[in-house]
């Protein structure tokens, strides 16, 4: 009988302390309808209070980047908060520079919703959507890149800018994970999004999209990066690629070469050893029929015995520095390994380019746009 | 049952039988929270305010509910779980109104749940067998002594950045020898007054 008592006692005392959790929690942590400015008002979104600002963002279709799911480990969800937001977190120190902080600006994974807030969002992301899309061939470039068609179904056409990336949604145990890969097809074609995948051992994402076949659906959102091609014409495009980073600018080669045929514009291609090498004749035959775009792809290691290769050898740094006279007027985009990214810089830099014309992706360990991420966290 | 009262078991709570410095209680967040003076403040204050209403509320249940049912042997499992739902309204609370606080304490908030000093005065509080009004006493004294004690520490930590101390008693183990000189100085106040 004791025992009988103390069970019912004890579950009846739990339950009442529960139920008076949950309606504290009702009456408390309930922030109602909070009214988020986007913009000085340009868009006015009421949203429920209490979850993150991330969140509040998705459901009202306005997709901040963010590669970690809200987690507060990758930092890409940076918006400026001018007002609401109450103090910065400790949580988002490690992401944000003091001159950040002055700016407002914050993780909107960390800001909670609750009360109204006042917000700065860049046009770009505003214009991010949620894609849905069909696979619609893949073939494979080398022994672990594949190239993946996905052939878009809801909304049908991407205003995309080359350079740009999207984040595809993968699968995993944990719930889905978002991973960030750069468009590869160029600009003219807005019905389809192509992806240069490289097979990460043990990667979430890029496991998931090897594993795709013609006919799967695949959802993704983009498109993101803040790349801008120069639009002035007379000026040189110099595009630097180490590995799966030849995807952007495969879409930046192709879409200038249908804007401006002539145009000069550089390729340089860096990677290891004749099996890693691809799309080679298919730059080859463009720059053929194009006098003024030059393709030049250089092996890091040494020929195996009997292997033939045309190309040039040794790092792609040492190349860019042989083949480009300085003091042109050009602009750079590198998208490679870090360490490619920084030699190549220090050359292009030598050339007489301006920091501010060399727009770098380094495979998201420290730019921003973090395109292309499947070499590094996929 | 004594008559001792409750003003009385509070200075005692404070000074005589502080729950940090006599009985060693709510040792693991006194030395994580300790290095910073404004942290040790704001825990000192929400560890008194829950070890005061969670006195109140366990003793009620205890003598309202468990002893007519004769379940004083509940009384481990039931205090724990007021006091684990009250750290979480007090969770809430400081969510809504301080959220600065709340991210200074972080994790040693919810940690209050554990806090064994909490647990004890409730426990000390049956075994006393103290009257209402004594037990609230008791609780209030309790949080207001651990309070002084991690303030007290919080500013000699303060001092102590300054101070060359040897290597092998840098951060926890000079901490643990300042905590130990600190009680033995409280034994002073002892005989001032004295409960049981």
């Amino acid at each position: 009988m004791i025992y009988l008592v103390s069970i019912g006692m004890f579950v009846g005392l739990l339950a009442a302390l529960a139920l008076f959790l949950i309606a504290a929690e009702r009456f408390l942590l309930n922030y109602g309808i909070c009214k988020v400015s986007v913009n000085a008002g340009e868009r006015v979104l009421e949203v429920e209070g209490g979850q993150s600002l991330l969140e509040a963002l998705n459901s009202q279709e306005i997709y901040v980047p963010s590669a970690c799911g809200g987690q507060g480990t990758c930092g890409y969800c940076k918006v400026t908060v001018l007002a609401g937001g109450g103090p910065v977190l400790p949580t988002e120190l490690p992401y944000l520079a003091r001159k950040d902080i002055r700016a407002g600006l914050r993780l909107a994974c960390q800001v909670k919703v609750r009360q109204d807030l006042d917000l700065r969002i860049p046009e770009e992301i505003l214009n991010v959507r949620l894609y849905s899309a069909t696979v619609e061939s893949t073939h494979d470039l080398t022994y672990d890149t594949k190239e993946i068609h996905l052939r878009l179904l809801e909304p049908p056409q991407i205003a995309q800018r080359p350079g740009q990336y999207v984040q595809i949604q993968a699968p995993s145990p944990a719930g889905p994970v978002w991973r960030a890969y750069s468009i590869s097809s160029p600009v003219h074609e807005p019905n389809v999004v192509e992806l240069v995948v490289r097979l990460v051992p043990g990667g979430i994402a890029s496991t998931y999209l090897h594993n795709l076949k013609a006919g799967d659906p695949v959802t993704f959102t983009g498109p993101f990066g803040e790349f801008r091609l120069s639009e002035e014409p007379e000026t040189e495009i110099v595009c630097v690629a180490g590995g799966c980073g030849l995807a952007p600018v495969k879409n930046i080669v192709e879409t200038i070469l249908v804007r401006w045929p002539d145009r000069p514009t550089w390729l340089f291609f860096g990677c290891r050893t004749t099996r890693d090498v691809f799309y080679y004749e298919k730059f080859r035959r463009l720059a053929a029929e194009h006098p003024n775009l030059r393709v030049v792809y250089a092996l890091s290691d040494e020929l195996e015995p009997g292997e033939k290769w045309d190309g040039e050898t040794g790092f792609i740094h040492l190349s860019v520095d042989r083949f480009l006279e300085p003091g042109r007027k050009r602009q750079a985009f590198l998208c490679g390994p870090p360490v490619m990214v920084e030699a190549v810089q220090r050359v292009l830099e030598d050339k007489g380019l301006a920091p501010k014309d060399i727009f770098f992706d380094d495979f998201g360990t420290g730019a921003p746009q973090g395109a292309a991420h499947a070499a590094s966290t996929a | 049952m004594n008559d001792t009262s409750a003003l009385v078991i509070f200075v005692a709570a404070v000074f005589t039988n502080n729950i940090l410095l006599t009985y060693f209680l709510g040792m693991c967040s006194f030395l994580a929270c300790s290095r910073e003076f404004p942290t040790a403040v704001g825990l000192g204050v929400a560890v008194t305010f829950v070890m005061t209403a969670t006195t109140v509320i366990n003793y009620l249940v205890y003598h309202y509910v468990l002893v007519p049912y004769d379940l004083g042997h509940l009384q481990f499992v039931v205090f724990i779980a007021v006091i684990a739902a009250f750290v979480q309204l007090v969770e809430m609370f400081l969510e809504r109104f301080s959220p600065r606080l709340y991210y200074a304490l972080g994790i040693f908030l919810p940690l209050i749940t554990v806090n064994c000093a909490i647990l004890g005065v409730a426990l000390f509080m049956v075994n006393f067998e103290y009257t209402f009004f004594q037990a609230v006493g008791f609780g209030a004294g309790a949080g207001v002594g651990w309070t002084l004690a991690i303030v007290l520490m919080a500013g000699l930590r303060h001092k102590m950045r300054y101070a060359n101390i040897p290597a092998p008693f840098q951060g926890v183990a000079v901490t643990m020898i300042v905590t130990g000189v600190m009680a033995l100085a409280f034994m002073g106040f002892a005989g001032m007054v004295s409960i049981q």
